[in-house]
């Protein structure tokens, strides 16, 4: 499903990542740990298309297509979602009236037709349902005013609602307490671990593993990967540290 | 109702709203079939215009038209000789090359507008657009003004004269006196010169007194003692705003305990041949009377280039006379290459209230010095003052605003709220707040910000599926919020649409 392959990109004329190739298939959850500063925010932004990121070697391609030609809201046409770190406020936005747009330029973009306010409302309600989070807030500006643990909840819901084929999740786990992290890998489980579905977790905790089981984990450092197993890894590593293992 | 509220209506309501314009043209169309056959007869109407340029001669031209009695003649020849003795303004952030004001048309508003074949033959950015703001076919033809379908373009018109026949009953039942100001001026006398000139005075500006000399028409209004007008006054107006004249002249009374909401102007951008554009808007309101007032404007603002586009210079002012009368101003201003324009409020009565919303875009090379005055003269009156300046291009948009207190009026509170939304690096966005206060017991509040557009916003909404204009309006509505939703909510979906289309280009 994602290919990426020798990936090199830098920021600023810095060379973040270094070659890094990783391979994602149909159905499956990949984690991805490492270290501060190893490059695992870079990653999920030159997947995402951030401008500023420049790749300047290497490719990645999503079911088959030349992600690294596309525009941001191409990539989320084709079925791609960043879980922000840090998710943005958007005043005066609310984050129904956000969604809605949303999720309809990525239906006209795929040629499907628009979801109507009242079949949209539903789909979200249901959603939110899924996340434990009050309709009311999504009637409240995108992320104003959210506290950490809110914010991450509703970065789920809006995964719910926009259906993608490809998560990345870019420490979804950091700023929640025990019961928010239980109910966002639930979350994460009923909304992508389907056959045709694949998630990439940018963590540095072994935490939400244990409710969003990977099936691969690999270490970045450096900008590469540069130790893949299964999810004993991650045991390992919350045990010995980055140092010993990797 | 709190702002969440109201962002989630929006959603529900734009479908109700779409159900309400199918309803509409439904109920227009059948209003039309049964009125046509009363109504069904054309005419050429003969057409006489004055020579160019402005003169005691073309000032009697133009009252002589109009039919109008002696005492009118006199005030408009008063305000003209006094004209003379005037020189324009130049105390705004504005740059405006020398008018000559020999080198104009005063009457001869009906055939500014060039003829076109067929819709073809219309400028396609115009045409883009009317379809993007979802304007039918046949109304699109008349606002271009479409010669082969001048007929769809009678129709149009008579479509709305069936509307306004019953909307006009209906009116007339409430005792409501809606009409142009030409007719009022024969068909109530006393009523307009009460009022005509007390709230902007015939000496107050150079534009102003331009106006009152040579005005060609505009709409008068009256509500009665205690009424509540049965329907916004917008949508007759609208269908009737094809031939807004250039030196247009409104006056709103508003009399004890009645309430009236208005909507001046049209989402829809319209090619003018008048370049000078100089209108009086005057509202009183007496004893626990209210008046609503929502301006949505978009004339030509000039090419990418800054070459052509209208000079608006216009003199809006509400006289909160009464006690507990109550004035809001709402505006939205996309258009015009320069924009002169201050809705005010001089609140005499005890309790009386003044609000005025702002949205004021400029893009490319336009140019907006726009904002209010709150005059507080009556014990504990109050005013609130919210403005949205969004800048883009090479523009420069001032917001200018003074709050004055005199000494006898006690307990007077003010909030003001300027931000200034800056797109790119390359425009200019200026708060010049004047602040006049006489009386140790006022309130005054003034909180202003400027921002820029955050690549984080841009990033996270295009993360999400939306392309980079629809990013950026998103982000701009959601900053002028607080005032698209004082707009009555028809208007309120198009001025979010015509707020994207105006910033169109202007990312990237």
């Amino acid at each position: 499903m994602l290919k990426i392959e020798n990936l090199h990109a830098e920021i600023d004329g810095k060379q973040i990542l270094n070659g890094l190739t990783l391979e994602v298939g149909a159905g499956e959850v990949h984690a991805i740990m490492g270290p501060n500063g190893a490059g695992k925010s870079t990653l999920a932004y030159v997947l995402g298309g951030r401008p500023g990121y420049e790749v300047t070697e290497g490719s990645v391609t999503f079911n088959g297509e030349d992600m690294l030609e596309l525009e941001p809201h191409e990539r989320a046409a084709a079925g791609l979602f960043l879980g922000f770190q840090y998710p943005v406020e958007i005043p005066g936005v609310s984050n129904v009236q956000f969604l809605r747009e949303a999720l309809n330029s990525q239906r006209k973009a795929r040629g499907e037709e628009p979801l109507s306010g009242g079949e949209f409302l539903k789909l979200a309600k249901e959603k939110a349902g899924l996340l434990k989070l009050d309709m009311e807030m999504l009637k409240r500006n995108v992320n104003v005013g959210f506290s950490g643990g809110e914010k991450k909840r509703a970065e789920m819901v809006q995964m719910g609602i926009l259906d993608p084929k490809l998560a990345i999740l870019d420490e979804t786990d950091s700023g929640l307490d025990i019961d928010a992290l239980r109910t966002v890998g639930e979350g994460i489980n009923a909304i992508m671990r389907q056959p045709d579905k694949a998630v990439l977790l940018i963590t540095h905790y072994q935490r939400l593993l244990d409710y969003v089981q990977p099936d691969k984990v690999h270490i970045l450092a450096k900008g590469q990967i540069v130790k893949t197993g299964g999810p004993e890894l991650a045991l390992e590593l919350e045990r010995e540290g980055y140092e010993a293992v990797a | 109702m709190s702002q969440s509220d109201n962002n989630d209506q929006a959603v529900v309501a734009r479908a109700s709203q779409e159900e309400a314009i199918e309803k509409d043209r439904a109920a227009r169309e059948a209003a039309k079939s049964l009125e046509t056959y009363e109504f069904g007869f054309s005419s050429d109407i003969e057409q006489e215009f004055a020579e160019k340029g402005l003169s005691e001669e073309t000032v009697r031209f133009i009252s002589a038209k109009k039919e109008e009695p002696e005492w009118m003649l006199e005030w408009r020849l008063k305000a003209y000789r006094h004209w003379l003795t005037l020189t324009p303004p130049d105390w705004a952030k504005l740059n405006v090359p020398p008018i000559d004001y020999q080198d104009a048309y005063y009457y001869a508003a009906p055939k500014a507008k060039p003829k076109l074949e067929s819709l073809d033959e219309l400028d396609p950015e115009i045409k883009a657009v009317y379809d993007k703001l979802g304007i039918p076919i046949a109304e699109q033809e008349v606002l271009a003004g479409v010669e082969g379908a001048r007929k769809v373009a009678v129709d149009a018109v008579f479509d709305s004269v069936s509307v306004a026949t019953t909307f006009r009953k209906e009116l007339e039942e409430a005792g409501v006196i809606f009409r142009s100001i030409s007719e009022a001026i024969k068909e109530y006398p006393d009523l307009v010169k009460k009022w005509l000139g007390k709230v902007v005075p015939m000496q107050d500006n150079f534009f102003a007194t331009l106006n009152c000399a040579v005005f060609s028409d505009g709409t008068f209004v009256y509500i009665p003692k205690g009424v509540r007008c049965p329907m916004e006054l917008s949508t007759y107006f609208r269908i009737n705003a094809e031939n807004t004249g250039q030196f247009e002249r409104t006056l709103i009374v508003a009399d004890e305990g009645s309430y009236v909401s208005y909507l001046e102007g049209c989402t829809a951008p319209m090619r003018d041949e008048n370049q000078l554009h100089a209108a009086v808007v005057e509202l009183v309101a007496l004893d626990d009377a209210e008046i609503k007032y929502s301006t949505v404007q978009n004339w030509y603002p000039g090419d990418a280039n800054g070459k052509g586009g209208i000079y608006n210079f216009v003199t809006k002012r509400a006289l909160c006379q009464g006690k507990n009368s109550k004035v809001s101003w709402t505006q939205v201003e996309t258009g015009s290459a320069v924009t002169w324009k201050y809705p005010s409020c001089v609140l005499n009565g005890e309790n009386s209230v003044g609000e005025f919303y702002s949205v004021a875009v400029t893009n490319n090379y336009q140019q907006a010095d726009t904002g209010t005055k709150m005059i507080h003269n009556g014990k504990n009156s109050r005013s609130t003052i919210i403005s949205k300046g969004i800048s883009a291009g090479k523009s420069n948009n001032t917001y200018r605003g003074l709050v004055r207190v005199g000494a006898n009026a006690d307990n007077v509170r003010n909030f003001t709220q300027c931000d200034s939304l800056l797109l790119g690096d390359k425009c200019g966005a200026h708060t010049v707040p004047y602040i006049e206060v006489k009386n140790p017991s006022a309130q005054i509040e003034h909180e202003a910000t400027t921002s820029k557009i955050s690549d984080d916003q841009l990033f996270y909404a295009m993360q999400r599926g939306l392309g980079e204009e629809e990013a950026v309006a998103l982000i701009v509505n959601g900053f002028a919020k607080e005032v698209l939703k004082e707009l009555p909510m028809e208007f309120a979906v198009e001025a979010q649409k015509l707020l994207a289309i105006s910033l169109e280009g202007s990312v990237g």
